[in-house]
């Protein structure tokens, strides 16, 4: 701990007020939609909860709110403020889950193909070449419309989660495989590898042993700017109404719920999940740029 | 070749030559229709160590030293030719065999700060060997053994506990000889293992890698372009130039009576206080380019005594009294 407070890194980070702030922000919020549960004075996903006659109500400090609903209400008469804190947790976990499958298959790749070269490396990277002339949110799609063909009908709420996870996760593997590639082509060459490879270390071995601990440093700035990314593309694939199901939304639904709404003058149902949504994304972007800079020796 | 080798030699290379394929990519080619390029790096080199013995070999930068290095050591597959072990072919073992093969040679690297994994401590890094054979099981044991590496090397066994980071140049070397004795090694292969080091330290581990020998009864293979060192530690030295083995004879012999014109270049160009004011002949010209070796003898264009032979016919090494020397010139005695 001692050794931490001491470091590099930490110095840097308390130098800089906006980084602070955006942990803080971003670490609240993380928080309190992973204690959703203990903490929001409605379940919003418990139907029989849900009173039809509390719909539309707006927040608090206009004429026609109640204080039973801090931040008003939807059109099913869930708590806007319950919704969001359990939204939330839905797109964080979405979120980080896809992050940890992208960068499992990133690293994987990226290392076998910069340490075994040669055809090997060159088919991996013209598959990532492929992928990357795409925009990502459309792989998302396409994997989430090929998912969805293949499940039965009846069990797609159900699974609608790992879909997604899985849908973004193999979107985003590209920048893990290039980045720990060229990292690996630089350590594999290094005398300590020469070393190992020496004594009949086997290559799964060395790769996961001695350069994979030497390649991990930028593939944390990655993982970090690609959490923001990849709780958009939630958002983003909620939005459109192929992400997790109405009945357990997360912010990206509820926007797209409110969005229907926003024209009769309810503001509220589209605004606080968008403004959520901006914050935290916001926030965790602040944070991988700090990173990003921070573990750049050329920029200190 | 001349086959003035017995059976008893330890380590032997044989013609042995590495080429490495420096063509464009395919498709490059195809398009601008250029050849496949290849770099001969090491072409033809024969040498014997025998056991107990050092072998240097010296070149200039880029002449395939630290490319026979990885050869004789199996991390390159020679492209032609033969590395012989103790009798045996490392490339031809199966796997078992080749094992306790490996464990019998290993290896001295010339970067000290990138011949150890940054992110593993010094215990790990030289507990690495031990565990890979098998040698030690248990912490204690290995713990144990480690701290007696450290010691043999003039460090402490609290070292261990440490990353590489906070060692100097020099420790950082001991440390390497510690990793590269874990595995009670009988030949060492040294890759220029002092270039990078300060002058003071460098003939503190020369020194230490002398008492070793004398301690342990190693086999040595030098690597280096620092004559002052191969001077100090060898019996034997072997001078390289362009790929391949130009002068190899007795240290004394070597640096008394140079035959070859190379190596007497090489040896004027030593800085020395007795000659310090006199006129001194400079070496002239560069290094060839190695992907377009001059014909005939490599050394032709910088060489004084180069005639219509030199240009056209590649010179064998032969036996010039205690020494052998591939040179035109000394076979017809114009030098």
């Amino acid at each position: 701990m001692r050794a931490w407070r001491d470091s590099d890194l930490w110095h840097s980070f308390t130098r800089s007020q906006i980084t602070v702030a955006a942990a803080a922000i971003a670490g609240v919020m993380i928080l309190a939609a992973f204690l959703a549960p203990l903490i929001a004075p409605h379940n919003p996903f418990d139907l029989a909860s849900l009173d039809l006659l509390d719909a539309h109500i707006p927040p608090v400090w206009s004429e026609d709110g109640e204080t039973r609903f801090l931040i008003g209400t939807d059109d099913q008469g869930r708590d806007l403020l319950s919704a969001i804190l359990y939204g939330a947790r839905i797109s964080i976990g979405v979120g980080i889950a896809s992050v940890i499958l992208s960068l499992v298959l990133g690293v994987g790749l990226g290392l076998v193909s910069g340490y075994a070269g040669g055809r090997i490396d060159a088919f991996i990277m013209r598959v990532a070449d492929i992928q990357l002339s795409f925009p990502a949110i459309l792989i998302a799609l396409l994997v989430n419309g090929v998912l969805r063909g293949i499940l039965p009908s009846e069990q797609q709420d159900e699974l609608a989660i790992y879909v997604l996870v899985l849908s973004i996760g193999i979107s985003g593997w590209v920048q893990y495989a290039r980045t720990v590639r060229g990292s690996t082509l630089v350590e594999k060459n290094k005398e300590y590898v020469q070393a190992a490879r020496l004594i009949g270390i086997s290559p799964a071995r060395i790769m996961l042993r001695h350069i994979l601990p030497n390649a991990m440093g930028p593939v944390l700035v990655i993982a970090t700017i690609h959490l923001a990314v990849a709780i958009i593309t939630e958002a983003t694939l909620s939005f459109l109404g192929i992400g997790v199901p109405p009945t357990e939304p997360s912010l990206g639904t509820l926007i797209r719920i409110g969005n229907d709404f926003l024209f009769s003058g309810e503001w509220w149902v589209t605004i606080f999940p968008g403004v959520t949504l901006a914050v935290l994304v916001l926030s965790v972007n602040l944070l991988g740029d700090w990173l990003r800079d921070a573990l750049n020796p050329k920029l200190r | 070749m001349p086959s003035t080798r017995s059976s008893a030699d330890f380590v032997a290379a044989e013609a042995v030559a590495r080429h490495f394929d420096v063509s464009k990519p395919w498709l490059a080619r195809a398009i601008e229709q250029s050849p496949r390029v290849f770099l001969k790096a090491v072409d033809g080199v024969s040498f014997a160590v025998a056991k107990g013995e050092t072998l240097a070999l010296v070149g200039e930068s880029g002449c395939g030293k630290s490319t026979v290095a990885r050869l004789v050591v199996g991390l390159y597959r020679p492209t032609s030719g033969r590395v012989l072990f103790d009798g045996l072919e490392l490339a031809g073992l199966p796997a078992a065999e080749r094992a306790r093969s490996r464990r019998r040679m290993q290896m001295i690297f010339q970067d000290p700060y990138a011949s150890l994994n940054p992110r593993w401590r010094v215990r790990d890094i030289v507990a690495e060997p031990l565990r890979a054979f098998g040698l030690a099981t248990g912490r204690a044991e290995l713990a144990e053994r480690v701290g007696a590496l450290l010691v043999q090397v003039g460090l402490s066994p609290a070292d261990g506990e440490k990353y590489p980071h906070e060692f100097s140049g020099g420790q950082r070397q001991r440390i390497s000889i510690a990793r590269a004795l874990s595995s009670s090694p009988e030949f060492l292969v040294c890759d220029e293992p002092t270039s990078a080091l300060d002058v003071s330290v460098q003939a503190q581990i020369l020194n230490l890698m002398r008492d070793l020998q004398e301690e342990l009864g190693l086999t040595y293979l030098f690597i280096s372009h620092n004559l002052a060192a191969v001077r100090h530690i060898s019996d034997r030295v072997g001078v390289m130039y362009l790929g391949r083995i130009v002068e190899i004879a007795d240290s004394e012999t070597l640096f008394s009576r140079p035959r070859h014109p190379y190596t007497q270049m090489l040896l004027d160009a030593i800085p020395d206080l007795a000659m310090s004011g006199r006129e001194r002949e400079p070496m002239g010209g560069e290094v060839p380019n190695p992907l377009d070796p001059p014909a005939g003898c490599h050394f032709h264009p910088r060489c004084p005594f180069a005639n219509a032979r030199c240009r056209a016919e590649t010179p064998a090494l032969k036996q010039h009294g205690p020494a052998e020397a591939a040179c035109h010139a000394v076979e017809e005695g114009r030098i």
